[in-house]
């Protein structure tokens, strides 16, 4: 049984024992509170075998002290100061600062009251086994135990408590090691008040106690100079007491009247745009704008004005001499902040002002290397439209004010977005330590001049960090990608007979067989991607009579199942396309539809619209016609197997001199194109291989590969859209849906010309997309193989996207396709996982006199917006593909990571360089990463080059690294201790090490 | 800023500078309240209530008295500056009524009330002062009131709240510790063991719950001693004011005699 006992707290001590302080609520109620304390005397010393304590086995203090400090060589414990934490901490918590340090319980709580990170590295820190901590709770030992005197501030109230403690940890010594009658008196170790606080010093000095600053007794040290370097700038000293703030300052300028906005607009005066945050520095952000060349920047957090990524705002363009470039350098949200504070009480503004001193550090310091050319610049005055959806976030674990997964009371936390784009955000909630490790989903309700950050309300966890589910339905979330199951009224839309249904049997009367052609003695396949089940094209070749050769693209009848105007239509207008991620797929359509019906599978009757032209054996088009079909596809290939068969000399069966025939044409086709400029893009496509459905470890990622009959199938798939777009823009001028690629503005392209000029001496041509295409032939570099798709992939990244759009909305001449040198251009072949082909479908149907158009189909209003939303999730659905790629690679990594102890070394690269860090790129996994140097190393934005001095590479030379060059990394996927979100962690092994950067 | 506060810090000590196990400062003052037949003033550190207890004495009302027993009246008042916020409490606030109730169900089973059918024994409980275990405040207080008046109870009833911080129980919560964690306030009989009262109004873990509940038990047996010695404190000086009794420091069998006697409690 434990020893239960009443502990006495005499009245005549009230006045100690007693506290009564008044309070101010969030409401502005005024509470008187009164709490009391029980002072007592067993309160150990920590101390060692000290006779007046009682002994624990856990006391951390040896008993003579650390003797190796030369300014006390009788020993000494060090007592710091609540600024010494504030300001030191990188310094308390190198291991090679090892001094005794005894902990008051007062400086603690100090701590804790102005930065609970801090306060939550200084727990950790008492955890560590190789420091050695002591915590005295000084304010529960009756000698050590302070009032606040009348007019005392709270901070002069600690520090005389501070140096009280100093003074009773003296006399202790000196009391418990009385000196032996016959013997010198024993030399007894100081304890010494370590404070940056000068005034502290003077005072504590006039009581007698022995003080020091850091500095100084760093400096006094055995070997002083590493840890002379992680000290704090002597600036950081003035960090002043806290102050009773009577109202909360506004942090941001206030919103102008909407009235005033749109006045400014029309005049001219300011301009309205999308926010984009950038991606490297939370300070930075732009808005392009029509009227400059290049986008308006905004340059920290007033300037950006509570804006968040995708918002529609309003910007005021500065003065000409304002402008300034972007920066050059990474600034992480997390590392400039990471010491501020969640909860929102008095003390905000106070901490705030050390926010903002920093940040103003950052950027002053950024402003004086700013070197790029300078922008427009700017500052957001409103807001047009906020664009908040709901987030995927981490909850931050430091900013929890208990970690006690029983706590009820409520807390504010941050929780740290998963996109880098969005500012961390303030939360509620009353289960934030349960919800530590999970992903979890915010809205954002407010964003208050008043607060840094925006306030949010937590709206559901998705599950564990890294577990598949949570992953997949953030991804689903964060991109917005509609996943949930088709309802009933969707699934009422399709054939009654379900899976049994089949093409019926030939005859007039029959509304299938209506207008269709009869295609089933064809021989035609499908050639697709292993285990692909939407099959949507299929191909056949033959020789005519004449000597030209029938070629015929039969696509899925998708608009024969999906009529216009009923729920299932709406449902994938509003979905727009299927999305393919790694392990999962999200369809457009009922997977009835998409995988059975429409699916054109070998060897059974589907129904088919159908491309079919005469071409001349050197791949001229005698003339095209369109039809709607039934087929009988008989063979289902894929790529390798088709592949194999053309080159397999033996086989002369029909078949496979139809692929023959294809594959001739099909080089031919490709020739011409290229020879009109067609460009040959290369995008960062890696393949993930899993090991099974069930398990996640995906076995291995690989390079996609590209086979001829790969581009077999795309030439005539080009060639079947291109037909198509022709037919349906001649019929129908006002409403045709089409796909276009506009040319990049030559601005896009002025860096990478640059780069490739200094660096490689390489000229590019931008002036058409035939003289790009043939300089970026000429973009070698003998020594390295993989630098031509290096260029191309970054030139890739300079074009702008391919977007659909409604051939009456946009003049004639903006029709054209710039990757694919073609003047006009749809999308036809994949309507069962594109809805915009579904739309050309029913055009093209209508076109060639199958059924009438539907009235929607000739609105142009209509059309705009069906198209609109398509191009958007078209666009999602890309960014959420590669996110999912991403986060398999990220588990690849961290599989190989295990199994190679950490050894995960690749090839590398550079593609930007950072002033405090580089981009690199890692071709063989597909993924961007970048390296951080943590000290300064020598930047020359002009010729794109680091350069790490000899000092710190640990070699003899300096080592210069430039944009191309190849260098190796050592990744590693490393965890966010604070919000268990996984990110990629790079280093830099060859040429230099970094490490230790 | 509450939330700021760490309930039970590393080194073992809560907010208020106690340990797990150490219950707060216990005053208890019997001394003559006004007309009251028995009444008691007691303190668990910032928590002070005043007990007054009249009767047993004729039912007001007809309607509520019982034949064969006598009725026991529990009224409890809150006074408003007992919290720091001010906030008047009526006599119908729904909180305030089911505390009275739970008082007056903890001490059916323990008052002799068969001995005086037909009456009624008020008992008026007066919050003066709240910082957490009102609940066993009000008890205590009660009991010794009820032993001042001068009422056959078949024990003591010590109450003591208990609650449980991440998996570490702790005793005699304030308000804060109130706040913040589960609880569950026990009222046990200590001379049989018997419980009279378990009540909480927070989710506590079925397996903590035991733990928790044997150490409230405990502590109500170290709370009764601290109330014996009150009592026999007040009882003896009472008697020595009388000047019937032996006086202080006087014969000590007499002593013994008052103490067997005080033992029957």
């Amino acid at each position: 049984m434990v020893d239960i006992t009443i502990r006495k707290r005499p009245r005549t001590e009230a006045v100690v024992t007693q506290r009564k302080f008044f309070k101010k609520t969030a409401r502005g109620k005024v509470i008187k509170v009164l709490r009391e304390r029980y002072l007592r005397d067993d309160v150990g010393c920590g101390i060692q075998g000290c006779s007046a304590c009682p002994g624990s086995s856990d006391d951390a203090l040896p008993m003579a002290g650390d003797q190796r400090h030369q300014l006390f060589p009788h020993g000494h414990f060090v007592l710091p100061d609540t600024n010494v934490f504030l300001s030191q901490m990188d310094l308390v918590e190198s291991n090679l600062f090892m001094p005794p340090i005894i902990l008051l319980q007062t400086v603690i709580e100090e701590v804790r009251h102005r930065s609970l990170p801090l306060y939550n590295r200084l727990k950790a820190l008492i955890k560590m086994d190789d420091k050695r901590i002591w915590v005295f709770y000084n304010e529960y030992r009756s000698e050590t135990a302070i009032i606040r005197e009348e007019g005392e501030t709270p901070n002069d109230r600690n520090d005389r408590g501070i140096r009280k403690a100093t003074a009773w940890y003296n006399d202790h010594l000196r009391v418990t090691r009385p000196p032996i009658r016959g013997q010198p008196p024993p030399n007894l170790p100081t304890v010494v008040l370590m404070t940056e606080d000068a005034a502290n010093r003077q005072k504590a000095e006039k009581a007698g106690l022995s003080c020091i600053s850091v500095r100084k007794y760093v400096e006094g040290m055995k070997e002083p100079t590493q840890l002379l370097d992680l000290l704090a700038a002597e600036g950081s000293t003035d960090i002043e007491p806290t102050r009773a703030v009577a109202g909360r300052q506004a942090l941001y300028p206030d919103y102008i009247p909407t009235g005033t906005l749109l006045a400014g607009i029309k005049a001219g005066e300011l301009y309205q745009g999308h926010f984009n945050a950038n991606q490297y520095n939370y300070l930075e952000g732009s808005v392009p704008v029509p009227a400059f060349t290049k986008p308006v920047l905004l340059i920290g957090r007033e300037n950006m004005n509570r804006a968040v990524h995708g918002d529609v705002v309003v910007v005021e363009v500065l003065d000409e001499k304002e402008w300034k470039a972007p920066a050059d350098e990474v600034v992480d949200q997390e590392s400039t902040l990471k010491n501020d504070d969640a909860e929102d009480s008095g003390e905000e503004a106070e901490e705030g002002d050390q926010v903002i001193r920093k940040e103003k550090q950052v950027l002053l310091s950024e402003d004086v290397k700013r070197t790029s050319e300078k922008q427009p610049t700017g500052r957001i005055v409103g807001i047009i439209k906020r664009n908040w959806r709901a987030y995927v976030c981490h909850i931050d674990s430091t900013s929890l004010t208990t970690s006690n997964a029983t706590s009820l009371s409520q807390q504010t936390v941050f929780a740290t977005p998963v996109s880098r784009l969005l500012p961390r955000i303030r939360l509620r909630t009353r289960q934030a330590p349960t919800l530590i490790g999970q992903k979890i989903l915010v809205t954002i309700d407010r964003w208050e001049a008043t607060s840094r950050y925006p306030e949010a309300h937590f709206v559901r966890a998705l599950g564990k960090v890294e577990s598949k589910e949570a992953e997949q339905e953030s991804l689903l979330l964060e991109f917005e990608v509609p996943y949930r199951p088709f309802g009933k009224a969707i699934l009422d839309c399709l054939p009654v007979e379900g899976e049994q249904w089949v093409v019926p049997p030939k005859s007039a009367s029959s509304p299938e067989w209506k207008d269709r052609e009869d295609l089933r003695e064809m021989i035609i396949c499908s050639i697709d991607p292993p285990n692909c089940q939407d099959i949507d094209d299929a191909l056949h070749a033959r020789h005519l009579p004449n000597g030209n050769i029938e070629v015929g693209v039969h696509i899925a009848d998708v608009s024969h199942f999906v009529l216009p105007d009923n729920p299932m239509d709406s449902e994938a207008a509003s979905r727009g396309t299927t999305v393919y991620l790694v392990d999962k797929r999200i369809d457009m359509l009922p997977s009835l539809l998409g995988t059975n019906l429409c699916s054109l599978r070998p060897f059974v009757e589907r129904l088919a619209f159908s491309t079919i032209w005469e071409m001349t054996p050197d791949a001229e088009i005698v003339n095209v016609r369109f039809t709607k079909s039934v087929i009988a596809s008989k063979a289902a290939f894929t790529y390798e197997e088709a592949q194999i068969r053309k080159d397999d000399p033996n086989l002369k069966d029909d078949l496979t001199v139809g692929i023959r025939l294809l594959n001739t044409l099909a080089q031919k086709l490709k020739a011409g194109r290229m020879a009109a400029g067609a460009l040959n893009l290369a995008s960062p496509e890696v393949k993930i291989y899993l090991d099974s459905t069930e398990s996640t470890e995906p076995i291995d990622v690989e390079q996609k590969e590209l086979r001829e009959t790969n581009s077999l199938v795309e030439e005539f798939m080009l060639l079947a859209n291109i037909s198509v777009a022709r037919k349906i823009q001649e019929t129908f001028p006002q409403t045709a849906v089409l796909r276009r690629h506009m040319p990049p503005p030559r601005t896009n392209f002025e860096k990478l010309q640059d780069i490739l000029l200094k660096r490689k001496g390489l000229t590019l041509d931008v002036s058409s997309s035939g003289a790009l295409a043939a300089s970026l032939d000429k973009c070698l570099d003998p020594d390295e193989p993989a630098f031509n798709t290096l260029v191309r992939i970054m030139a890739t990244r300079c074009m702008l996207s391919a977007e659909y759009f409604c051939s009456g909305s946009v003049g004639r001449d903006t029709f054209g396709h710039y990757g694919l040198a073609s003047p006009i251009y749809t999308h036809f072949t994949s309507p069962i996982r594109r809805y915009a082909d579904v739309l050309a479908h029913r055009q093209l149907a209508a076109a060639i006199g199958y059924t009438p158009l539907h009235a929607t189909l000739h609105s142009k209003s209509h059309v705009e917006r069906v198209l609109d939303v398509v191009n958007r999730r078209h666009r999602m659905a890309q960014m959420a593909g590669r996110a999912s790629v991403e986060f398999y690679v990220g588990l690849a990594l961290k599989g190989r990571n295990e199994r190679e102890k950490g050894q995960v070394r690749e090839d590398a690269f550079v593609i930007r360089t950072f002033r405090n860090g580089l981009g690199v790129f890692v071709s063989k996994l597909g993924i961007e990463g970048l390296v951080m140097f943590k000290r300064d190393i020598q930047f020359d934005a002009d010729n794109y080059t680091i350069t790490v001095p000899a000092s710190m590479a640990s070699g003899a030379k300096d080592v210069t690294i430039a944009v191309f060059d190849k260098v190796t990394v050592n990744i590693e996927v490393e965890k966010d201790k604070n919000t268990q979100r996984g990110r990629v962690k790079m280093t830099l092994v060859q040429p230099v090490d970094s490490s230790s950067m | 800023m509450g939330s700021r506060v760490e309930i039970l810090n590393e080194g073992g000590f809560r907010s208020d500078g106690r340990r797990q196990y150490e219950l707060r400062d216990m005053t208890i003052d019997l001394s003559q309240q006004g007309s009251a037949d028995g009444s008691a003033v007691v303190t668990h550190g910032l928590t002070q209530v005043l007990v007054s207890v009249f009767g047993p004495r004729e039912a007001k009302m007809r309607s509520q008295t019982i034949h064969d027993r006598a009725n026991i009246n529990v009224e409890v008042n809150v006074a408003a500056f007992s919290t720091g916020e001010r906030r008047r409490r009526t006599r119908g606030d729904k909180r305030i009524l089911e505390l009275a109730a739970t008082i007056k169900s903890t001490f059916e089973p323990v008052v002799q009330t068969n001995l005086y059918p037909r009456s009624q024994i008020d008992v008026f409980v007066q919050v003066l002062q709240q910082d957490g275990g009102l609940l066993q405040a009000c008890i205590n207080g009660t009991t010794l009131a009820l032993v001042n008046a001068g009422i056959p109870l078949l024990d003591f009833v010590c109450a003591v709240t208990g609650g449980v911080h991440e998996t570490a129980p702790m005793l005699d919560l304030t308000l804060l510790e109130e706040n913040d964690t589960p609880n569950v306030t026990v009222a046990v009989m200590p001379k049989t063991g018997k419980v009279t009262l378990v009540t909480m109004e927070t989710r506590l873990h079925v397996d903590r719950f035991e733990k928790i509940f044997r150490l409230a038990g405990d502590a109500g047996k170290v709370i009764h001693g601290e109330m014996k010695s009150a009592v026999k404190t007040r009882t003896s000086a009472l008697v020595t004011a009388m000047g019937s009794g032996p006086r202080v420091g006087a014969g000590d069998a007499a002593d013994r005699d008052a103490d067997e006697r005080m033992n029957e409690y």
